[in-house]
């Protein structure tokens, strides 16, 4: 049966993209799938080669036990590791079968139409504006010798980049999940600016075309060479659903000398109904590396859904005086869970790392901040701040703060603040008296606690994050 | 404008007004008085729509029920309070929230929304003759503002927001005497034929700068007397204990 798949793979002249309904790799977790996925993208031996020892290596690991959030257990024999893209025959028919609370989000949003199947993976009719757009961007970007293009791609195209920092940041034996990425990623980003060169736009998974439809195990790797910088925003604000439940992405970042790199996340995956069924497990390790001198690299994420948010952007600041940051702002509703938060290895001298953690919990929902500041004994006159927030609703929802500190070198600083703060019914009061009904006044009041970290999105892309942050806590009061 | 029947109102079991009643026409101040306790807090709560209360009795206003209406409508509506501890709100911008608040009433009454400029330059006037730092609207709101300036802040909200009738729960409080005059000043230059104030207070001596219609004094949850300007004044020289 299997043999027959590869058989008819082989001989389809077409390539997989146009006969995308028969596709799918058989159930299961077994070297068989591993080089089908392989084949299936065409890969170089060497990649197959990565995937396997990688594939050998998950035998003898454990899934973490550690995170606070627990889950039922997954049974990795019974996913399909290839199936993307959907079959018309999975994919919901119309825009009215959703999940009515996303189609009001969306309306809130003000998300087009269009755009709202497309997330949803519902057929779009041919060509949509952001095709067009997508291909004046290319051309912009091709000009300054900037990649950014599929990960498949560039794995064809552009195998020596590949080869060279994939697995530098998160290497194939780093945890389970990570692990089980490498192992059967399917597809995701790849971007890499040449030296001294900053991109001159917002590069976004938008604009890649065909991006949404990446799988469950998506793979990026940002590269920024000697003193270049780019801005790369994932995700968006409107809500994303999705068959899969579990997904283990792997992001790896490297920045040069001088080079800068600035990550912006908003992770909205369908977080479940209200009673807490179904929802994204979003089981995601992102993780950069500092790697020249004076290089520096922020996260900001706004994290508002999936029924389990369990990930970690952190930096490793070994280039000295390379600078790390953390922005976060997680949300939890309804039966949500979330343990996140970063960690900062400081490795070389003069390193410095900011945390700014805000986390929201409402209704039953559970938050976790996890962090870790690690200065090593080589990295003289390093610094660390961390502020970590929580605002609590109601007086059913739980967060925790639990930072892990180690500084092993006597000329550097770590300081940590925490505050735990409830928005009080007088506050909501005080507002409803001046005219916002309870959901404005929610709104108004989160946003004030999270400013600071959508001080740090993209101007365009803030001003949807804040209105995301109102609508994810909706239904939260009263 | 406002109608006060028979309200009785009670919280955890205990008693708070008793059959309380009053009358407030347009363009007519009434001033409540009446020592700790005596239920006047309670008063405006109820008034602007704070929960928690079992109420019996009617209040009308503009001949509306207004157990009817939720907080935010009967701000909608034109119904203020000056808040007696006005809260803080950390990384709200004071601009932003007085806007927001603005914005949301106009639109609820069906008017244009005001853009930035418009209500910066709203906002400047007002807080001008209030003589209300400007430097302090681009601050969070009321964190970190000292009791004048957030009794100030609630004069200023209240000169913006326009309202038909406005309950000052002893703004008077925690002022000196030049903030004291301020306030007046903000009050006296909104009074106008179609808006009403009820000022709540302790004592006397606000009642100096704004000149009301009626005065009541409010003991055990009812208004034992009701009588012109002079009645606060006997009340200051009499006190509480042996008005009765």
């Amino acid at each position: 049966m299997r043999e027959k798949e590869l058989e008819k793979l082989k001989d389809y002249k077409y390539g997989f993209t146009t006969d995308i309904e028969t596709i799918k790799a058989p159930k299961g977790l077994n070297e068989e799938v591993i080089k089908f996925i392989s084949n299936i993208k065409k890969e170089p031996e060497w990649m197959l080669n990565w995937r396997l020892k990688a594939f050998e290596r998950l035998k003898v690991l454990q899934e973490p036990k550690w995170q606070k959030p627990k889950y039922p257990k997954i049974d990795y024999q019974d996913i399909y590791y290839y199936s993307a893209p959907k079959s018309a025959s999975e994919k919901p028919k119309n825009i009215e079968d959703l999940d009515p609370k996303i189609l009001e989000t969306y309306q809130k949003l003000g998300i087009p139409l269009q755009e709202q199947k497309r997330l949803n993976g519902i057929a779009v009719d041919a060509v949509f504006d952001s095709v067009s757009v997508a291909t004046t961007f290319k051309d912009k970007l091709t000009e300054k010798g900037i990649i950014f293009c599929s990960i498949s791609e560039a794995i064809q195209k552009h195998p020596e980049l590949v080869k060279q920092y994939i697995g530098s940041v998160i290497p194939i034996n780093d945890h389970f999940f990570a692990t089980l990425n490498s192992a059967v990623f399917t597809d995701g980003s790849f971007v890499y600016i040449p030296p001294g060169i900053r991109c001159p736009m917002e590069l976004s998974t938008y604009f890649r075309i065909n991006a949404s439809d990446t799988g469950q195990f998506e793979r990026t790797l940002i590269i920024a060479d000697k003193g270049s910088y780019v801005s790369y925003l994932e995700g968006c604000t409107a809500p994303m659903r999705d068959e899969n439940q579990l997904h283990a992405a792997n992001v790896e970042l490297v920045a040069l000398d001088d080079a800068e790199i600035k990550y912006s996340t908003v992770q909205n995956w369908y977080p479940g109904d209200k009673d807490g069924k179904g929802g994204i497990y979003n089981f995601v390790t992102k993780r950069g590396l500092c790697k020249g001198k004076n290089s520096k690299i922020s996260w900001t994420q706004v994290e508002t859904g999936s029924a389990i948010t369990w990930k970690y952007p952190s930096c490793i600041l070994k280039g000295d005086n390379s600078i790390g940051e953390f922005y976060s702002i997680a949300i939890t509703n309804n039966h949500q869970k979330a343990d996140t938060g970063t960690k900062m290895i400081h490795l070389g001298k003069n390193t410095k790392s900011k945390i700014i953690s805000k986390g929201i919990s409402a209704g039953l929902s559970d938050m976790t901040y996890r962090g870790l500041v690690d200065i090593s004994p080589k990295a003289n006159n390093s610094n660390n701040y961390t502020q970590c927030d929580s605002l609590l609703m109601g007086n059913k929802c739980g967060a925790h703060t639990v930072p892990y500190i180690k500084n092993k070198n006597s000329k550097s600083n770590i300081a940590h603040e925490a505050t735990t703060s409830k928005i009080s019914e007088d506050q909501l009061y005080y507002c409803q008296q001046r005219g916002l009904n309870s959901e404005e006044a929610v709104g108004l009041i989160v946003n004030g606690f999270c400013k600071e970290v959508l001080q740090q999105l993209p101007m365009e892309f803030a001003v949807e994050a804040q209105k995301l942050v109102g609508i994810s806590l909706e239904g939260s009061v009263g | 404008m406002l109608r006060i029947n028979n309200l009785s109102a009670r919280i955890d079991n205990k008693s708070i007004l008793k059959n309380f009643s009053l009358q407030v026409n347009a363009g007519e101040v009434h001033a409540i008085m009446g020592p700790n306790g005596s239920g006047k807090s309670t008063l405006s709560n109820i008034l602007s729509g704070k929960k928690g209360y079992d109420l019996s009795g009617e209040v009308l206003f503009e001949n509306n029920n207004l157990f009817e209406l939720e907080t935010e409508e009967r701000a909608h509506r034109g119904i203020f309070l000056a808040f007696q501890y006005p809260l803080e709100i950390p990384g709200v911008n004071t601009n932003i929230f007085l806007k927001t608040s603005l914005n949301a009433i106009r639109k609820a009454r069906g008017e244009k929304e005001l853009d930035a400029i418009e209500f910066l330059r709203l906002v400047k006037e007002k807080a001008k003759e209030l003589k209300f730092e400007e430097e302090k609207l681009n601050r969070q709101l009321n964190v970190g503002f000292s009791g004048g300036e957030k009794k100030k802040n609630e004069i200023l909200q209240m000169s913006i927001l326009n309202p038909k009738l406005s309950i000052l729960d002893e703004t008077d409080s925690g002022l000196d005497i030049d903030a004291l005059r301020i306030v007046a000043d903000g009050v006296n230059s909104l009074r106008k034929k179609n808006n009403s104030f009820i000022i709540i207070t302790h004592y006397q001596r606000l009642l100096d700068y704004i000149k009301p219609d009626f005065v009541h004094v409010l003991m055990n949850g009812k208004i034992i007397q009701s009588g012109g300007p002079e009645l606060a004044l006997e009340l200051e020289k009499k006190g509480y204990e042996n008005f009765n």
